[in-house]
């Protein structure tokens, strides 16, 4: 049986689909035959982010429709072959998408598959709830700002009662936090709120902090998640989500501003021993 | 540090001020989790009907809904305003 993990967030950009492509890349390079499933209907872009846009032949609608087969749809990662990515449709709207034609699509995935990664639209509707409902394990994407925050507290409640698990009185979804775009900087001059502010707040398990960070373009302009660069401050701290995802406990990074480059550290390094 | 703080003035951080906006939004998203669905528009819609009476804010309304074993109970909070100023002290 496959674990089935949904990154949502509420609002919209905050980084769902470069997480999920990162975390699903960074599982599957663990070793996890892993799924990535692009639930944003009409808007699909993890195929752009995982760099496979040309080889989408099928998607998600055409296998809930029964117009292909999973087998068909799903494409293999060209640099980890236990990745697989189920495209979304470019151009059905999201009532294409059943929740029965879904539970379908998980069951048979789960016989296969280690983990399912289910990339949702932003919002609180229909297709964030299908993306969503299944799920046993949620990582909420959150920016340090106001209005991500407080819509990944909707989504929160979301999660512990229209999903699955909550509707059969089943152990709730797990929940993870997972900061991303933090500035160390910003949050120094007090201008961002600081990491422990959200996490009083949303009073949920932290798996990931992920600093804002220009690697992430570059990542995206090429078709390469991040968590491949491993010589990244994002690549480094999505490779960190991923162990803890997998239960094991590795400190935070990037938590604060890196005050000296690597030359810098030598010296002063040097000095003081 | 703290010398540069000062000299930048009293002024609060915007940090802290989203902060606190941040934990009173976040409790009253709280007080409605697990409500019924029709409790919103219950809400808006019994607050329309008051406001046609006494002048009261959005906010001035509160209601919730508590489930016992064998019983609900709906309770509706509503702070009216005073009546001129005198009531206040
Ligand atoms: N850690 C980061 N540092 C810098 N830029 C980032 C970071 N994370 C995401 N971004 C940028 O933010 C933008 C939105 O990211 P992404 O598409 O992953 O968000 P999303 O939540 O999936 O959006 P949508 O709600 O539209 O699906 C992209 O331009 C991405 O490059
Ligand atoms: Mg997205």
């Amino acid at each position: 049986m496959a674990k089935i993990i949904v990154v949502t967030s509420g609002k919209g950009g905050v980084g769902k689909t470069t997480s999920a492509a990162a975390i699903a890349t960074g599982l599957a390079l663990r070793g996890n035959k892993t799924v990535v499933i692009d639930f944003d209907v009409g808007l699909r872009n993890l195929d752009l982010i995982m760099g496979c846009e040309r080889r989408v032949v099928y998607d998600l609608v055409n296998v809930i429709q029964g117009e292909a087969g999973l087998k068909q749809a799903m494409i293999r990662d060209k640099r980890s072959e236990n990745l697989h990515i189920l495209p979304a449709s470019q151009t059905r709207d999201k009532d294409a998408l059943t929740l029965e034609g879904v539970e379908k699509v998980l069951m048979d995935l789960s016989e296969e598959f280690d983990y399912i990664i289910c990339d949702s639209p932003a919002g609180i509707e229909r297709g964030a709830q299908l993306a969503l409902y299944f799920a046993d394990e949620a990582v909420v994407v959150t920016n340090p700002e106001v209005s991500s925050v407080r819509d990944s507290d909707r989504i929160l409640g979301l999660l512990s009662s229209k999903s699955r698990r909550a509707e059969q009185n089943r152990d709730p979804i797990k929940e993870h936090l997972l900061v991303t775009r933090y500035n160390p900087n910003r949050v120094n001059d007090g201008d961002m709120l600081n990491l422990d502010d959200i996490r009083e707040i949303l009073a949920i398990d932290l798996v990931g902090l992920i600093p804002e960070s220009e690697a992430v373009l570059r990542a995206s302009n090429q078709g390469v998640p991040v968590i491949h660069d491993d010589k990244s401050d994002a690549g480094q701290a999505y490779a960190d989500t991923v162990s803890r995802l997998m239960g094991e406990d590795v400190p935070l990074r990037f938590q604060s501003v890196q005050k000296r480059g690597l030359i810098a550290r030598m010296f002063g390094g040097g000095g003081r021993r | 540090m703290r010398l540069l703080d000062f000299l930048k003035g009293e002024r609060k951080k915007s940090a802290s001020v989203a902060k606190e906006r941040l934990q009173i939004i976040v409790a009253h998203q709280r007080g409605h989790r697990g409500q019924p669905d029709y409790m919103p528009m219950l809400e808006q819609e019994l607050l329309a009907v008051i406001r046609r009476y006494v002048k009261v804010d959005q906010d001035a309304i509160n209601i919730s809904l508590d489930s016992d074993n064998d019983c609900s109970v709906l309770e509706l909070n509503v702070t009216l305003p005073n009546e001129g100023e005198a009531a206040k002290s």
